[in-house]
Protein backbone atom coordinates (compact mmCIF):
# COMPACT_ATOMS: atom_id res chain seq x y z
CA UNK A 1 0.00 0.00 0.00
CA UNK A 2 0.79 3.79 -0.50
CA UNK A 3 3.34 4.14 2.34
CA UNK A 4 3.67 7.57 3.88
CA UNK A 5 6.69 7.13 6.09
CA UNK A 6 8.84 5.85 3.33
CA UNK A 7 8.23 9.49 2.33
CA UNK A 8 8.75 11.51 5.35
CA UNK A 9 11.62 9.54 5.63
CA UNK A 10 12.51 10.04 2.02
CA UNK A 11 12.06 13.97 1.60
CA UNK A 12 15.47 15.38 3.03
CA UNK A 13 17.19 13.97 0.06
CA UNK A 14 14.91 14.60 -2.51
CA UNK A 15 14.88 18.45 -0.97
CA UNK A 16 18.69 18.33 -1.71
CA UNK A 17 17.94 17.20 -5.11
CA UNK A 18 15.21 19.79 -5.55
CA UNK A 19 17.86 22.52 -4.85
CA UNK A 20 20.08 20.99 -7.50
CA UNK A 21 17.11 21.39 -9.77
CA UNK A 22 16.53 25.22 -8.48
CA UNK A 23 20.48 25.70 -8.98
CA UNK A 24 20.63 24.16 -12.65
CA UNK A 25 17.13 25.88 -14.07
CA UNK A 26 18.20 29.25 -12.65
CA UNK A 27 21.76 29.29 -14.20
CA UNK A 28 20.61 27.72 -17.46
CA UNK A 29 17.04 30.75 -17.30
CA UNK A 30 19.75 33.57 -17.28
CA UNK A 31 21.94 32.13 -19.66
CA UNK A 32 19.00 31.30 -21.78
CA UNK A 33 17.58 34.53 -21.74
CA UNK A 34 20.55 36.10 -22.61
CA UNK A 35 21.23 34.15 -25.76
CA UNK A 36 17.69 34.28 -26.23
CA UNK A 37 17.73 37.74 -26.64
CA UNK A 38 21.16 38.46 -28.60
CA UNK A 39 19.68 35.81 -31.37
CA UNK A 40 16.08 37.42 -31.11
CA UNK A 41 17.40 40.63 -31.86
CA UNK A 42 20.08 39.60 -33.87
CA UNK A 43 16.95 38.41 -36.03
CA UNK A 44 14.89 41.38 -36.17
CA UNK A 45 18.22 43.90 -37.16
CA UNK A 46 21.35 41.75 -37.05
CA UNK A 47 23.68 41.92 -40.74
CA UNK A 48 22.17 39.01 -42.76
CA UNK A 49 25.39 36.38 -41.95
CA UNK A 50 24.81 37.02 -38.58
CA UNK A 51 21.30 36.40 -39.30
CA UNK A 52 21.78 33.12 -41.10
CA UNK A 53 23.26 32.24 -38.11
CA UNK A 54 20.82 32.67 -35.95
CA UNK A 55 18.49 31.07 -38.24
CA UNK A 56 20.49 27.75 -38.31
CA UNK A 57 20.93 28.34 -35.12
CA UNK A 58 16.98 28.29 -33.61
CA UNK A 59 16.50 25.24 -36.40
CA UNK A 60 19.23 22.78 -34.99
CA UNK A 61 17.97 23.25 -31.41
CA UNK A 62 14.53 22.83 -32.41
CA UNK A 63 14.77 19.91 -34.87
CA UNK A 64 16.97 17.92 -32.58
CA UNK A 65 15.83 15.76 -28.81
CA UNK A 66 17.19 17.72 -26.03
CA UNK A 67 18.46 14.60 -24.39
CA UNK A 68 20.80 14.11 -27.86
CA UNK A 69 21.84 17.88 -27.14
CA UNK A 70 22.79 17.15 -23.68
CA UNK A 71 24.56 13.89 -24.54
CA UNK A 72 26.20 15.88 -27.44
CA UNK A 73 27.77 18.53 -24.93
CA UNK A 74 27.88 16.11 -21.64
CA UNK A 75 30.48 13.42 -24.22
CA UNK A 76 31.35 15.95 -26.93
CA UNK A 77 33.09 18.44 -24.87
CA UNK A 78 35.08 15.96 -22.91
CA UNK A 79 36.20 14.56 -26.54
CA UNK A 80 37.64 17.94 -28.06
CA UNK A 81 39.79 18.03 -24.04
CA UNK A 82 37.19 20.81 -22.43
CA UNK A 83 36.27 19.04 -19.27
CA UNK A 84 33.25 19.86 -17.58
CA UNK A 85 31.19 18.87 -14.60
CA UNK A 86 28.14 17.07 -15.14
CA UNK A 87 26.67 19.94 -13.19
CA UNK A 88 27.93 22.41 -15.61
CA UNK A 89 27.30 20.38 -18.60
CA UNK A 90 23.39 20.68 -17.89
CA UNK A 91 23.45 24.28 -17.27
CA UNK A 92 24.92 24.39 -20.63
CA UNK A 93 23.17 22.05 -22.68
CA UNK A 94 20.05 23.52 -20.96
CA UNK A 95 20.51 27.15 -21.34
CA UNK A 96 21.65 26.59 -25.01
CA UNK A 97 18.35 24.61 -25.86
CA UNK A 98 16.41 27.49 -23.69
CA UNK A 99 18.28 30.41 -25.89
CA UNK A 100 17.09 28.59 -29.24
CA UNK A 101 13.01 28.76 -28.43
CA UNK A 102 13.32 31.73 -26.43
CA UNK A 103 15.07 33.57 -29.11
CA UNK A 104 11.92 33.00 -31.74
CA UNK A 105 9.62 34.14 -28.60
CA UNK A 106 12.01 37.47 -28.54
CA UNK A 107 11.80 37.32 -32.32
CA UNK A 108 8.10 37.32 -32.68
CA UNK A 109 7.48 39.76 -29.61
CA UNK A 110 9.46 42.56 -31.54
CA UNK A 111 7.73 41.62 -34.79
CA UNK A 112 4.36 42.45 -33.02
CA UNK A 113 5.10 45.59 -32.12
CA UNK A 114 3.18 48.15 -34.61
CA UNK A 115 5.15 49.23 -37.36
CA UNK A 116 4.23 52.82 -36.39
CA UNK A 117 6.59 52.64 -33.27
CA UNK A 118 9.50 52.29 -35.53
CA UNK A 119 8.74 54.68 -37.88
CA UNK A 120 7.94 57.70 -35.33
CA UNK A 121 11.40 57.05 -33.45
CA UNK A 122 12.87 56.98 -36.95
CA UNK A 123 10.87 60.45 -38.01
CA UNK A 124 12.61 62.07 -34.96
CA UNK A 125 16.00 61.00 -36.25
CA UNK A 126 16.80 57.99 -34.14
CA UNK A 127 18.89 55.60 -35.60
CA UNK A 128 17.28 52.06 -36.22
CA UNK A 129 19.37 50.76 -33.17
CA UNK A 130 18.23 53.54 -30.80
CA UNK A 131 14.28 52.54 -32.18
CA UNK A 132 15.02 48.95 -31.10
CA UNK A 133 16.73 49.41 -27.98
CA UNK A 134 14.44 52.76 -26.62
CA UNK A 135 11.29 52.01 -28.28
CA UNK A 136 10.67 48.32 -29.53
CA UNK A 137 12.24 46.57 -27.11
CA UNK A 138 11.29 47.58 -23.75
CA UNK A 139 7.91 47.50 -25.26
CA UNK A 140 8.58 43.85 -26.10
CA UNK A 141 9.57 42.60 -22.51
CA UNK A 142 6.19 43.07 -20.93
CA UNK A 143 4.50 41.05 -24.13
CA UNK A 144 7.15 38.66 -24.18
CA UNK A 145 6.41 37.86 -20.59
CA UNK A 146 3.29 34.62 -20.30
CA UNK A 147 5.35 32.93 -23.58
CA UNK A 148 8.84 33.22 -21.66
CA UNK A 149 7.18 32.15 -18.77
CA UNK A 150 6.02 29.06 -20.15
CA UNK A 151 9.84 28.55 -21.83
CA UNK A 152 10.92 28.68 -18.46
CA UNK A 153 8.53 26.49 -16.93
CA UNK A 154 9.33 23.66 -19.58
CA UNK A 155 13.38 24.73 -19.29
CA UNK A 156 12.29 23.24 -15.35
CA UNK A 157 11.04 20.46 -15.95
CA UNK A 158 13.12 19.35 -19.09
CA UNK A 159 16.02 19.47 -16.46
CA UNK A 160 14.95 15.98 -14.74
CA UNK A 161 16.38 14.94 -18.40
CA UNK A 162 19.93 15.64 -16.73
CA UNK A 163 19.40 12.38 -14.65
CA UNK A 164 20.65 10.82 -17.44
CA UNK A 165 23.68 12.40 -17.02
CA UNK A 166 23.97 11.84 -13.42
CA UNK A 167 23.05 15.17 -12.15
CA UNK A 168 21.90 14.21 -8.86
CA UNK A 169 18.87 16.93 -9.46
CA UNK A 170 15.37 15.77 -8.31
CA UNK A 171 14.54 13.29 -10.63
CA UNK A 172 17.55 11.62 -10.18
CA UNK A 173 17.28 11.31 -6.07
CA UNK A 174 13.73 10.01 -6.79
CA UNK A 175 15.75 7.34 -8.73
CA UNK A 176 18.42 7.18 -6.29
CA UNK A 177 15.78 5.93 -3.18
CA UNK A 178 13.68 3.65 -5.42
CA UNK A 179 17.13 1.61 -5.98
CA UNK A 180 17.11 1.20 -2.41
CA UNK A 181 13.94 1.05 -0.98
CA UNK A 182 12.05 -0.31 -4.31
CA UNK A 183 8.90 2.03 -4.05
CA UNK A 184 8.76 3.59 -7.07
CA UNK A 185 4.62 5.06 -6.93
CA UNK A 186 5.32 6.40 -3.59
CA UNK A 187 8.85 8.28 -4.59
CA UNK A 188 7.80 9.70 -8.30
CA UNK A 189 4.52 10.86 -6.57
CA UNK A 190 6.92 12.59 -3.95
CA UNK A 191 9.07 13.56 -6.90
CA UNK A 192 6.30 14.98 -9.09
CA UNK A 193 4.90 17.29 -5.99
CA UNK A 194 7.74 19.20 -5.15
CA UNK A 195 8.47 19.94 -9.14
CA UNK A 196 4.80 20.77 -9.06
CA UNK A 197 5.52 23.18 -6.19
CA UNK A 198 8.68 24.47 -8.00
CA UNK A 199 6.23 25.60 -11.43
CA UNK A 200 3.80 27.16 -8.99
CA UNK A 201 6.25 29.23 -7.75
CA UNK A 202 8.08 29.90 -10.96
CA UNK A 203 4.41 30.94 -12.28
CA UNK A 204 3.43 33.38 -9.29
CA UNK A 205 6.74 35.18 -9.57
CA UNK A 206 6.59 35.92 -13.16
CA UNK A 207 2.44 36.68 -12.90
CA UNK A 208 3.77 39.44 -10.47
CA UNK A 209 6.31 40.90 -12.76
CA UNK A 210 3.62 41.00 -15.67
CA UNK A 211 1.37 42.82 -12.84
CA UNK A 212 3.42 44.97 -10.63
CA UNK A 213 7.19 45.41 -12.22
CA UNK A 214 5.91 46.49 -15.85
CA UNK A 215 3.25 49.12 -16.11
CA UNK A 216 0.34 48.70 -17.90
CA UNK A 217 0.25 50.45 -20.94
CA UNK B 1 14.74 83.81 -51.48
CA UNK B 2 15.46 80.28 -52.04
CA UNK B 3 12.50 78.07 -51.26
CA UNK B 4 12.87 76.09 -47.82
CA UNK B 5 11.81 72.72 -49.69
CA UNK B 6 12.06 71.92 -53.10
CA UNK B 7 11.15 68.62 -54.58
CA UNK B 8 11.97 67.92 -58.32
CA UNK B 9 10.56 65.35 -60.49
CA UNK B 10 9.78 62.95 -57.77
CA UNK B 11 8.57 59.28 -59.42
CA UNK B 12 7.78 56.17 -57.29
CA UNK B 13 6.28 53.02 -57.82
CA UNK B 14 5.08 50.42 -55.94
CA UNK B 15 5.63 47.24 -58.14
CA UNK B 16 3.32 47.83 -61.62
CA UNK B 17 1.66 50.80 -59.54
CA UNK B 18 3.24 54.11 -60.14
CA UNK B 19 2.22 56.17 -57.11
CA UNK B 20 4.14 59.32 -57.80
CA UNK B 21 4.85 60.78 -60.95
CA UNK B 22 7.21 63.35 -62.10
CA UNK B 23 5.95 65.80 -59.15
CA UNK B 24 7.83 69.21 -58.56
CA UNK B 25 7.07 71.51 -55.88
CA UNK B 26 8.66 74.17 -53.88
CA UNK B 27 8.04 75.24 -50.26
CA UNK B 28 8.71 78.97 -49.18
CA UNK B 29 10.17 79.51 -45.64
CA UNK B 30 6.88 79.84 -43.85
CA UNK B 31 4.84 78.99 -46.06
CA UNK B 32 1.77 76.34 -45.00
CA UNK B 33 1.09 74.31 -48.56
CA UNK B 34 -1.92 71.69 -48.48
CA UNK B 35 -2.29 68.89 -50.41
CA UNK B 36 -5.45 67.36 -51.08
CA UNK B 37 -6.70 64.66 -53.46
CA UNK B 38 -8.13 61.31 -54.04
CA UNK B 39 -7.63 58.02 -52.03
CA UNK B 40 -4.49 56.27 -53.97
CA UNK B 41 -3.30 59.98 -55.57
CA UNK B 42 0.01 59.89 -53.93
CA UNK B 43 -0.31 62.23 -50.86
CA UNK B 44 0.72 59.98 -48.32
CA UNK B 45 3.70 58.78 -50.29
CA UNK B 46 4.91 62.34 -51.26
CA UNK B 47 4.94 63.39 -47.85
CA UNK B 48 6.74 59.84 -47.01
CA UNK B 49 9.69 60.49 -49.53
CA UNK B 50 10.07 64.17 -48.45
CA UNK B 51 10.69 62.79 -45.05
CA UNK B 52 12.45 59.61 -45.82
CA UNK B 53 10.41 56.87 -44.54
CA UNK B 54 10.07 55.82 -48.24
CA UNK B 55 12.62 56.49 -50.84
CA UNK B 56 12.01 57.17 -54.36
CA UNK B 57 12.70 55.95 -57.67
CA UNK B 58 13.96 58.98 -59.30
CA UNK B 59 14.57 62.85 -58.53
CA UNK B 60 15.59 65.28 -55.98
CA UNK B 61 14.39 66.37 -52.64
CA UNK B 62 16.52 69.82 -51.57
CA UNK B 63 16.08 71.14 -47.73
CA UNK B 64 17.35 74.32 -46.98
CA UNK B 65 20.19 73.75 -49.94
CA UNK B 66 20.89 70.34 -48.62
CA UNK B 67 20.06 67.54 -50.99
CA UNK B 68 18.52 64.51 -49.74
CA UNK B 69 19.87 61.06 -51.06
CA UNK B 70 22.28 61.22 -53.96
CA UNK B 71 20.30 61.30 -57.03
CA UNK B 72 22.77 61.62 -60.01
CA UNK B 73 22.25 63.45 -63.11
CA UNK B 74 19.17 64.16 -64.49
CA UNK B 75 16.60 61.31 -64.26
CA UNK B 76 19.19 59.08 -62.43
CA UNK B 77 17.94 56.32 -59.76
CA UNK B 78 17.92 57.70 -56.53
CA UNK B 79 20.57 56.39 -54.24
CA UNK B 80 19.70 56.42 -50.41
CA UNK B 81 21.81 58.28 -48.05
CA UNK B 82 23.94 56.15 -45.61
CA UNK B 83 22.10 55.27 -42.53
CA UNK B 84 23.89 58.21 -39.94
CA UNK B 85 23.50 60.72 -42.72
CA UNK B 86 19.70 60.21 -43.18
CA UNK B 87 18.92 60.15 -39.75
CA UNK B 88 20.93 63.28 -38.80
CA UNK B 89 19.09 64.87 -42.14
CA UNK B 90 16.01 63.31 -40.95
CA UNK B 91 15.86 65.86 -37.71
CA UNK B 92 15.38 69.00 -39.38
CA UNK B 93 11.78 67.96 -41.03
CA UNK B 94 8.88 67.18 -38.41
CA UNK B 95 6.06 64.46 -39.17
CA UNK B 96 2.81 63.93 -37.94
CA UNK B 97 1.34 60.26 -38.39
CA UNK B 98 -1.80 59.71 -39.07
CA UNK B 99 -2.27 56.91 -36.24
CA UNK B 100 -0.30 59.35 -33.90
CA UNK B 101 2.03 56.34 -33.32
CA UNK B 102 2.90 57.78 -29.66
CA UNK B 103 5.89 55.92 -27.98
CA UNK B 104 3.04 53.65 -26.04
CA UNK B 105 6.03 52.72 -23.27
CA UNK B 106 6.47 56.55 -22.48
CA UNK B 107 4.84 59.17 -20.93
CA UNK B 108 3.76 62.32 -22.75
CA UNK B 109 6.79 64.23 -21.71
CA UNK B 110 8.79 61.69 -22.32
CA UNK B 111 7.21 61.05 -25.53
CA UNK B 112 8.45 64.63 -26.15
CA UNK B 113 11.86 64.91 -24.11
CA UNK B 114 13.47 61.69 -25.83
CA UNK B 115 14.15 63.48 -29.35
CA UNK B 116 16.18 65.80 -27.53
CA UNK B 117 17.82 64.03 -24.71
CA UNK B 118 18.79 60.87 -27.16
CA UNK B 119 18.92 62.21 -30.41
CA UNK B 120 20.16 65.67 -29.78
CA UNK B 121 21.94 64.61 -26.67
CA UNK B 122 21.14 67.48 -24.65
CA UNK B 123 21.19 67.12 -20.66
CA UNK B 124 18.41 65.33 -19.25
CA UNK B 125 17.12 68.42 -17.77
CA UNK B 126 17.11 70.35 -20.44
CA UNK B 127 15.78 67.80 -22.80
CA UNK B 128 12.63 67.84 -19.57
CA UNK B 129 12.36 71.59 -19.34
CA UNK B 130 12.61 71.98 -23.15
CA UNK B 131 9.82 69.06 -23.53
CA UNK B 132 7.55 70.66 -20.81
CA UNK B 133 7.34 73.98 -22.12
CA UNK B 134 6.26 72.46 -25.35
CA UNK B 135 3.34 70.71 -23.69
CA UNK B 136 2.54 74.02 -22.03
CA UNK B 137 2.53 75.92 -25.58
CA UNK B 138 -0.43 73.30 -26.38
CA UNK B 139 -2.29 73.62 -23.11
CA UNK B 140 -0.75 69.78 -22.40
CA UNK B 141 0.77 70.23 -19.29
CA UNK B 142 -1.84 68.46 -16.76
CA UNK B 143 -0.99 64.95 -19.09
CA UNK B 144 2.57 65.53 -18.88
CA UNK B 145 2.86 62.39 -16.44
CA UNK B 146 0.10 60.04 -18.57
CA UNK B 147 0.98 57.43 -21.01
CA UNK B 148 -0.60 57.44 -24.46
CA UNK B 149 -3.50 55.21 -23.63
CA UNK B 150 -4.39 57.27 -20.74
CA UNK B 151 -5.17 60.37 -23.58
CA UNK B 152 -7.61 61.13 -26.29
CA UNK B 153 -7.03 60.68 -29.51
CA UNK B 154 -6.74 64.55 -29.29
CA UNK B 155 -4.67 64.93 -26.98
CA UNK B 156 -1.85 62.37 -28.30
CA UNK B 157 -2.04 63.41 -32.02
CA UNK B 158 -0.99 67.02 -29.88
CA UNK B 159 1.66 65.33 -27.82
CA UNK B 160 3.04 63.87 -30.77
CA UNK B 161 3.14 67.50 -32.49
CA UNK B 162 4.66 68.69 -29.44
CA UNK B 163 7.18 65.30 -30.37
CA UNK B 164 8.00 66.81 -33.35
CA UNK B 165 8.51 70.22 -32.63
CA UNK B 166 10.76 69.14 -29.60
CA UNK B 167 13.48 68.51 -32.62
CA UNK B 168 13.10 72.26 -33.86
CA UNK B 169 12.13 71.24 -37.72
CA UNK B 170 12.93 73.44 -40.55
CA UNK B 171 9.34 71.96 -41.34
CA UNK B 172 6.51 70.14 -40.55
CA UNK B 173 4.84 67.60 -42.80
CA UNK B 174 1.13 66.37 -41.45
CA UNK B 175 -0.45 63.36 -42.96
CA UNK B 176 -3.97 63.34 -42.63
CA UNK B 177 -3.33 64.40 -38.72
CA UNK B 178 -6.89 64.80 -38.43
CA UNK B 179 -8.49 61.87 -40.16
CA UNK B 180 -8.01 59.33 -37.30
CA UNK B 181 -9.84 61.01 -34.20
CA UNK B 182 -13.55 61.11 -33.55
CA UNK B 183 -14.89 64.14 -35.12
CA UNK B 184 -15.60 66.05 -31.32
CA UNK B 185 -11.70 65.70 -31.29
CA UNK B 186 -10.67 67.26 -34.98
CA UNK B 187 -10.75 71.09 -33.29
CA UNK B 188 -8.07 70.70 -31.00
CA UNK B 189 -5.78 69.63 -33.23
CA UNK B 190 -6.28 72.11 -35.77
CA UNK B 191 -6.72 74.46 -33.29
CA UNK B 192 -3.20 73.48 -32.09
CA UNK B 193 -2.34 73.64 -36.11
CA UNK B 194 -3.32 76.97 -36.44
CA UNK B 195 -1.61 78.53 -33.31
CA UNK B 196 1.84 76.67 -35.19
CA UNK B 197 1.08 78.28 -38.59
CA UNK B 198 0.43 81.41 -37.31
CA UNK B 199 4.20 80.90 -35.33
CA UNK B 200 5.93 80.99 -38.70
CA UNK B 201 6.13 77.07 -38.91
CA UNK B 202 6.21 75.89 -42.71
CA UNK B 203 4.42 73.30 -43.30
CA UNK B 204 3.19 71.00 -45.81
CA UNK B 205 -0.46 69.86 -45.04
CA UNK B 206 -2.49 66.45 -46.31
CA UNK B 207 -5.83 66.87 -45.23
CA UNK B 208 -9.50 66.53 -46.41
CA UNK B 209 -10.55 69.62 -44.18
CA UNK B 210 -11.02 72.30 -46.36
CA UNK B 211 -12.35 75.12 -44.04
CA UNK B 212 -9.02 74.70 -42.20
CA UNK B 213 -7.10 74.21 -45.62
CA UNK B 214 -9.22 77.51 -46.53
CA UNK B 215 -8.29 79.82 -43.99
CA UNK B 216 -4.79 78.93 -43.13
CA UNK B 217 -3.38 77.44 -46.24
CA UNK B 218 -1.21 79.73 -48.44
CA UNK B 219 -1.28 77.49 -51.66
CA UNK B 220 -3.39 74.41 -51.94
CA UNK B 221 -2.12 71.54 -54.41
CA UNK B 222 -4.72 69.22 -55.64
CA UNK B 223 -2.71 65.15 -56.96
CA UNK B 224 -5.02 62.88 -58.43
CA UNK B 225 -2.99 59.44 -59.86
CA UNK B 226 0.37 60.46 -58.55
CA UNK B 227 0.37 63.68 -60.45
CA UNK B 228 0.12 67.15 -59.47
CA UNK B 229 -3.18 68.19 -61.31
CA UNK B 230 -3.97 71.83 -60.21
CA UNK B 231 -2.09 74.63 -57.86
CA UNK B 232 -3.06 77.58 -56.53
CA UNK B 233 -4.21 79.95 -53.87
CA UNK B 234 -7.23 78.14 -51.66
CA UNK B 235 -9.68 80.42 -52.54
CA UNK B 236 -9.01 80.06 -56.41
CA UNK B 237 -8.42 76.19 -55.88
CA UNK B 238 -12.00 75.93 -53.95
CA UNK B 239 -14.16 77.90 -55.97
CA UNK B 240 -12.80 78.17 -59.23
CA UNK B 241 -10.96 74.59 -59.96
CA UNK B 242 -9.68 74.99 -63.49
CA UNK B 243 -9.79 71.05 -63.98
CA UNK B 244 -12.38 69.13 -63.98
CA UNK B 245 -10.58 66.48 -61.88
CA UNK B 246 -10.51 69.03 -59.05
CA UNK B 247 -14.13 70.21 -59.41
CA UNK B 248 -15.28 66.35 -59.63
CA UNK B 249 -13.10 65.60 -55.92
CA UNK B 250 -14.42 68.82 -54.34
CA UNK B 251 -17.63 67.74 -55.36
CA UNK B 252 -17.37 64.29 -53.93
CA UNK B 253 -15.70 65.36 -50.56
CA UNK B 254 -18.45 68.57 -50.12
CA UNK B 255 -21.20 65.65 -50.61
CA UNK B 256 -19.98 62.97 -48.32
CA UNK B 257 -18.75 66.07 -46.21
CA UNK B 258 -15.23 67.05 -44.19
CA UNK B 259 -15.48 65.31 -41.31
CA UNK B 260 -15.87 67.95 -38.95
CA UNK B 261 -18.78 69.49 -40.40
CA UNK B 262 -21.99 69.30 -37.95
CA UNK B 263 -23.96 67.87 -39.97
CA UNK B 264 -21.99 64.83 -41.30
CA UNK B 265 -21.14 63.49 -37.35
CA UNK B 266 -22.90 60.44 -38.75
CA UNK B 267 -21.06 59.77 -41.68
CA UNK B 268 -19.35 56.93 -41.68
CA UNK B 269 -15.45 57.44 -42.48
CA UNK B 270 -14.78 57.88 -46.43
CA UNK B 271 -13.37 55.14 -48.99
CA UNK B 272 -10.48 57.68 -49.40
CA UNK B 273 -9.45 57.96 -45.52
CA UNK B 274 -9.70 53.98 -45.13
CA UNK B 275 -8.04 53.45 -48.30
CA UNK B 276 -4.84 55.57 -47.38
CA UNK B 277 -4.66 53.93 -43.90
CA UNK B 278 -3.92 50.43 -45.75
CA UNK B 279 -1.26 52.43 -47.55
Amino acid sequence: MFDFRLIADSVPFLLKGAVYTVQVSVLAIVFGLVLGWALGLIAVAGPGWLRAIAWAYVQFIRGTPLLVQIFLIYFGLPALGINVPAFWSGVIALGLNSGGFQAEIVRAGIESIDRGQAEAARSIGMSSLQALLLILVPQTIRRVIPPLTNELITLTKSSSLLSAIAVLELTHAGQAIIARTFAPFEIYAAVAVMYLVLIAVLSRGSALLERRVFVNY
Amino acid sequence: MAPILRVERLSKSFGATTVLDDVSLSVEKGEILIVIGPSGSGKTTLLRCIHCLEHPDRGRIVLDGVPFGHAGGEGAAWQPDPPRELDAKRRRVGFVFQRFNLFANLTALDNVSIGPRRVLGLPAAEARARAAALLGRLGLTEHAAKLPSQLSGGQQQRVAIARALSMEPLLMLFDEPTSALDPELVDEVLQTMRQLARSGMTMIVVTHELDFAREVGDRVLFMDGGRLVEEGRPEEVFSRPREERTRAFLRRLLRTGAPHHPIDHEAPPTTDTIADRRA
